[in-house]
């Protein structure tokens, strides 16, 4: 069973809806005893990074997430779910993050220096790190299009840690992963076909571990 | 490379889809649900349903619609029509919207647009703006649904759009009510003049009536996406041709 970690921003049941499609059974909840037992935990995440990083502290959520990503078991950050992994964002000042991963959220350049428009809203093409295969992308396309919504990105302090990057004025990190701890920038769970394989990629990951 | 968005939209009244949907292969063609069915299957980049009727009996209908589309559709799903409050946003996005698009409260009230994006985020605020060509030539933004001929207001579009931006619109859905229903074309001097003016996402509406007009709009309106109803509900063409014909004429779209 798969936890969904629920600390008040935003509608989970796309989420939730997009993991039964994908033919695992997950649950929205925001019960530590819950995240503890489940085989595999998923941090989503929309709106502020601040709003979102009080939400999980507000309902005593910081550990519990800490654990289940120290755990070994399969995680998955999705959207500010992977900004909040990093050590901290400039979103709205500086705001701390989880500090799981090494590295910082910075917002896109402005559309008067690159012509491009923030927020990056829409269907962008991953591209895959040569050599470093990623365990969510075994059904996807090549170079599959998902959909993003967001103003900001992660640049990762180890670039070991990115496995498939997206274009738009710069090359920013939409995929990384660590061992057992995955993230994304985009909404797989809003993605069509492409993005369902992904969620089934990470569900069948903990499957295979138990 | 960021792909140009194609975007069915469904007009929707007491729960049905209102206008004629002409399906083949529908069990129901009034059924909302059905129809975004069909578009997820055709690859359609996100979905709008405007809730034409938006009367308070019929609010339940319609989160009925969004939470069974949700349910079903994983794509973008943006709902339009009688938003007010910011409850209504709250329980629209619970439902299983991803974004709002509003028009009439945020002309009413423009701090509604500031309250709305710092509580729920930018990215899920669409602000609707239907343009009309007043005879000095301005173009006049009109309130109270301007597909049934709504009201003029003080304001002017690009103005209006560049305020909608700075108070935290996260994406102006703009609609030309001189063509909208013509499928004559977007009107694209319009459509061009908002995308050079605000640095948020444009979706240009009113007038598709085939594909070059799709093209049109992407291209020399600058739009980000079109949105187009009865083309794609008729079956004039479908999603996945309409992507094909973009990509033969070297628009990035995804397909």
């Amino acid at each position: 069973m798969i936890a969904i970690t629920d600390y008040g921003m935003g509608n989970l049941r796309s989420a939730q809806k997009g993991f039964e499609q994908a033919g695992h059974r997950a649950v929205v909840t925001d019960d530590p005893a819950v995240i503890h037992d489940a085989d595999a935990v998923v941090l989503p995440g929309v709106g502020a990074f601040k709003d979102c990083y009080e939400g999980l502290c507000s309902r005593g959520l910081v550990d519990p997430v800490k654990e289940a990503a120290a755990s070994g078991k399969p995680f998955l950050g999705i959207c500010i779910g992977l900004q909040l992994l990093f050590e901290e964002s400039e979103e709205g000042g500086v705001s701390p993050g989880l500090g799981i991963l090494p590295g910082r959220v910075v917002r896109f350049p402005e559309a008067k220096q690159t012509g491009l428009k923030v927020p990056h809203m829409g269907w962008n093409q991953l591209k895959r790190v040569p050599d470093r295969a990623c365990k969510l992308l075994t059904e996807a396309e090549e170079s599959p299009y998902v959909y993003f919504v967001h103003s900001y990105y992660a640049q990762p302090a180890d670039e070991s840690l990115v496995l498939a990057t997206c274009e738009y004025g710069v090359e920013f990190a939409a995929l990384v992963g660590r061992g057992n701890v995955y993230a994304v920038q985009f909404h797989p769970e809003k993605s069509q076909t492409q993005g369902i394989g992904i969620l089934r990629s990470f569900g069948n990951l903990a499957k295979a571990a138990e | 490379m960021l792909a140009k968005r194609i975007i069915p939209c469904l007009d929707v009244a007491d729960g049905r889809v209102v206008k004629g949907v002409n399906f083949l292969g529908l069990r129901d063609a009034g059924d909302p649900v059905e129809i975004a069915k069909r578009y997820d299957e055709e690859e359609a980049d996100e979905l709008v349903f405007l809730d034409i009727r938006a009367s308070t009996d019929n609010r339940e209908t319609m989160l009925d619609v969004v939470r069974r589309t949700a349910e079903q559709v994983f794509m973008p799903l943006c709902v339009g029509g009688g938003i007010r409050t910011i409850e209504d946003i709250r329980t629209l996005l619970a439902a299983g919207a991803d974004k709002v698009s509003i028009n009439t409260p945020a002309l009413l009230n423009p701090d509604f647009i500031d309250e709305s994006a710092s509580r729920f985020g930018s990215q899920c605020i669409v602000v609707a703006i239907d343009g009309k060509r007043a005879p000095d030539g301005r173009q006049v933004v009109h309130s109270h649904g301007g597909r049934d001929g709504g009201r003029a207001t003080e304001r002017e579009v690009i103005s209006w759009a560049m305020e909608a931006e700075r108070r935290g619109a996260g994406e102006i859905l703009l609609t030309s009510m001189d063509r909208d229903g013509t499928k004559d074309g977007f009107n694209i001097p319009l459509t061009r003049a908002v995308a050079d003016a605000v640095s948020v996402p444009v979706i240009a509406s009113g007038g598709a009536g085939n594909l070059e007009h799709l093209r049109e709009a992407l291209v020399e309106g600058g739009a980000d996406a079109a949105l187009a109803a009865s083309i794609f509900h008729f079956q004039e063409c479908t999603i996945r041709e309409a992507k094909e014909y973009l990509a033969k004429h070297n628009v990035p779209v995804r397909c």
